[in-house]
């Protein structure tokens, strides 16, 4: 072991500390640099060439790919140059330095900076001045934007959001996990089963964008009296009921937004099916064979045997749909764009951000989603001490 | 012993009947718009795309026309043996023997149908709708009643070379990032190693909405927006938590031998790292691949911020958001784009469905 993790030298003067942690931080954030200025370069020429489309679709692949490669390539090469000591101390940064700089940069210091962003105003905070100064002008306005947080009026659309994601997270995680159970659970016993859950699993590949308009097809509608082209009002017409414009039905607000959230239980179960079906696997033929000697019947051994050994399997699938409804966006947003009382927070999010530019607000929205998500990372996090692999 | 086997088929019959109802659930909406796209525009508009199955249909034997007949369109009137006001006629009157009579058409020039029910298919298949949505030209084409009209065509070709152009660094450079890195963290010492995976681990779940505010500010500052290197970037940044996750579950399962007798044959770090643990690590790489390639191909959100406002770098999905907020009633032109976003994935999909499912079972789920 000792020969792969070299220890650190014990005996490093102050002086080498210092140097080999600038350097270390150095190359962390050099090569990103690098990179990016050579990428950039390479932009800044395609942009301003005519080549038909296709052609600087490749060159811009065989650019960006091989660019980075080559970077870590000569990174590496000048490292193994230096004396063995400083190779031993640089080259992990050589290595590991880029993705920890491009992590902070793209996701740990923007909370902090979305954070800064959510106590200004819609602007944000003025440009040109220190931090103090900008605590100090008049475009902070310390937890104002935040108010939506205790506003219960029925103006208050942020209020109607979280109903709204309520009821996505509670029905989407719910069914998907029922349904792709119950799937799992019977493909287990079919002969069928490759081509079931094939044919299950198949949305999964399909973008919202793609499974917005498949739906909104379904859910098409015509005035009564005209041929209904959208499947659901069909097999509704055709039993004597009035056709709808289903997710834009006001009048069953908030239910309309179980159209819509059909649309993720149908993505989403395939998914949650393939990870129970892997558990189910799990489960030891004996277990299952004791358990009928016994004379359990089969609903038995699938809530007393099935459920409680495929627990973990379980409990990390409904929190995977659970994030994955608490952000979800683009099926709302091209489905009803947020009208009808179909609001969700990350529509909301998007709206005050980018279409009504109200960074303050939007900013603060995101920070709401993040202390949505904390628990899970908490949980996250105690899963990795407690397996102490590391 | 009896009862037993009839149980047995019972249990099967339940199983097999209750999957094949879900199946049919399952891939009726997918099924519904790929019929569509091949069906030319007004029988879209005009039928549902069942009526591709066999179906009953009213089919015309004769036609009156309401004049030469002595029909007055404002009061009762007697045809083919029914009798009924023009509103009742509209609708359309069933005789005795199974027929039905209907009013084809206005009051002023229209025409009365005699019509019986037959067993009919719709098989009018087309590849127009394709043809319009992929090309960038305009599109011209006749109307039943000879008109021709001019239509532009979306140039979904275009955009799906954008989106090419856009998934497969996205999906490449990130991988090769955390591979090293991955490597890192599994067989070198170095200060900060433990707190910065602990930051990995807690990265994973951090939603990337948390991040567009400044991250577009930065790029305003750059000048980066709506470049694919803004896009190749962004999703480099939010894919690389997990990709160095999972690759570290990976590279750091392998076996330490293999690597320890390379390092006493004299090897350096970067030449057991590509010649040895790249390759180890294919079915790794090949599932994050799979993984992050179908999430920058479907993405919207982050494609509609950093490259929203320019037309010419379009992705699929948006060229798609755009065509159902501007025309969302042509179907046949949303079927088929639909359809045409959707090739890639699916092939990729059914190609290495293997590898997904293995990225799926490692833990491929993206905060």
């Amino acid at each position: 072991m000792n020969l792969l993790r070299d220890a650190e030298d014990q005996s490093q003067s102050f002086f080498t500390r210092i140097l080999s942690f600038l350097s270390r931080i150095l190359l962390a954030i050099g090569i990103p640099a690098i990179a990016f200025f050579v990428l950039y370069q390479g932009f800044l020429f395609l942009r301003d060439s005519d080549a038909p489309r296709g052609i600087i679709a490749l060159v811009a692949i065989i650019w960006g790919v091989g660019g980075v490669a080559i970077l870590y390539w000569i990174f590496n090469d000048l490292v193994e140059r230096l004396p063995d000591a400083w190779t031993t101390r640089l080259l992990p940064f050589v290595f590991v330095g880029p993705a920890m700089a491009i992590l902070a940069w793209y996701l740990a210091i923007p909370t902090v900076r979305t954070f800064w962003l959510s106590l200004f105003d819609r602007n944000g905070p003025p440009e040109g001045l220190n931090l103090l100064q900008q605590l100090a002008s008049d475009a902070f306005v310390g937890l104002s934007n935040y108010s939506f947080l205790t506003d219960f009026s029925q103006e208050n659309l942020m209020l109607q959001a979280f109903r709204n994601n309520l009821m996505w997270i509670v029905f989407g995680s719910t069914f998907s996990v029922a349904f792709g159970l119950v799937i799992a659970v019977l493909a287990d016993r079919s002969r069928m089963e490759k081509v079931t859950k094939s044919l299950i699993f198949l949305p999964m590949a399909i973008s919202f964008v793609g499974a917005s308009i498949i739906w909104n097809f379904i859910y098409e509608f015509r005035p009564a009296g005209q041929p209904q082209v959208g499947l659901l009002n069909a097999f509704v017409t055709s039993l004597g009921g009035t056709p709808q414009a289903w997710p834009q039905w006001v009048a069953v607000a908030p239910w309309n937004n179980l159209f819509l959230i059909v649309i993720v239980v149908w993505l989403q179960a395939g998914f949650a099916m393939v990870l129970f079906s892997a558990a189910l696997k799990g489960i030891p033929e004996e277990l299952l064979e004791a358990g009928r000697i016994d004379g359990a019947n089969e609903f038995q051994i699938f809530f007393r045997i099935m459920i409680p050994y495929i627990q973990g399997t379980l409990i990390s699938v409904w929190t995977t749909i659970v994030i994955f409804t608490l952000k979800i966006f683009d099926v709302v947003w091209v489905m009803t764009g947020g009208q009808f009382g179909t609001h969700v927070i990350a529509t909301q999010f998007y709206r005050q951000s980018f279409t009504n530019s109200n960074s303050g607000f939007g900013s603060a929205i995101a920070i709401v989603l993040l202390i949505a998500v904390i628990p899970v990372m908490y949980y996250n996090l105690k899963q990795f001490r407690e397996q102490e692999a590391f | 012993m009896e009862s037993g086997k009839r149980q047995k088929l019972f249990g099967s019959l339940f199983v097999n009947g209750t999957l094949l109802l879900l199946v049919f659930l399952w891939t009726i909406p997918t099924l519904g718009i790929f019929v569509s796209s091949f069906r030319n525009r007004d029988d879209i508009a005009n039928s549902g795309w069942w009526s591709v199955l066999p179906h009953r249909e009213w089919q015309a034997v004769k036609e009156i026309i309401p004049s030469e007949a002595g029909l007055d369109p404002d009061g009762v009137m007697e045809v083919e043996g029914v009798t009924g006001t023009f509103d009742e006629l509209r609708e359309g009157i069933e005789t005795a023997d199974g027929k039905r009579v209907t009013w084809i058409g206005n009051k002023r020039i229209g025409k009365v149908e005699v019509q019986e029910q037959v067993w009919a298919v719709t098989w009018n298949f087309t590849l127009d709708n394709y043809q319009q949505v992929l090309g960038g030209q305009d599109f011209e084409f006749t109307r039943p009643d000879g008109t021709v009209e001019v239509k532009p065509g979306d140039n979904m070709i275009g955009a799906f070379l954008n989106s090419l152009a856009v998934a497969v660094p996205s999906t490449v450079i990130p991988i090769l990032i955390a591979a090293f890195g991955a490597y890192a963290f599994a067989w070198m010492n170095f200060p900060g190693r433990r707190a910065f995976f602990i930051g990995v681990v807690a990265l994973l779940v951090v939603p990337l909405q948390i991040a567009l505010v400044p991250i577009l500010r930065d790029y305003k500052a750059l000048e980066l927006n709506g470049t694919f290197l803004a896009i190749w970037l962004a999703h480099t940044g939010f894919g690389l938590a997990l990709a160095t996750y999972l690759l570290y579950n990976y590279i750091s399962s392998l076996p330490r031998d293999i690597l320890e007798s390379a390092f006493i044959d004299g090897a350096s770090h970067f030449t057991v790292f590509t010649r040895l643990i790249l390759p180890l690590s294919v079915p790794a790489l090949a599932s994050f691949a799979i993984f992050q390639f179908l999430w920058v191909w479907n993405d919207y959100l982050v494609a509609l911020i950093f490259l929203g406002g320019n037309p010419e770098f379009e992705l699929v999905t948006q060229r798609m958001a755009a065509i159902v907020g501007a025309r969302g009633q042509d179907w046949h032109l949303l079927t088929a784009g639909a359809f045409v976003s959707m090739v890639l994935p699916l092939a990729v999909f059914f190609g290495l469905q293997r590898y997904f499912v293995r990225g799926l079972l490692a833990g491929s789920v993206k905060g």
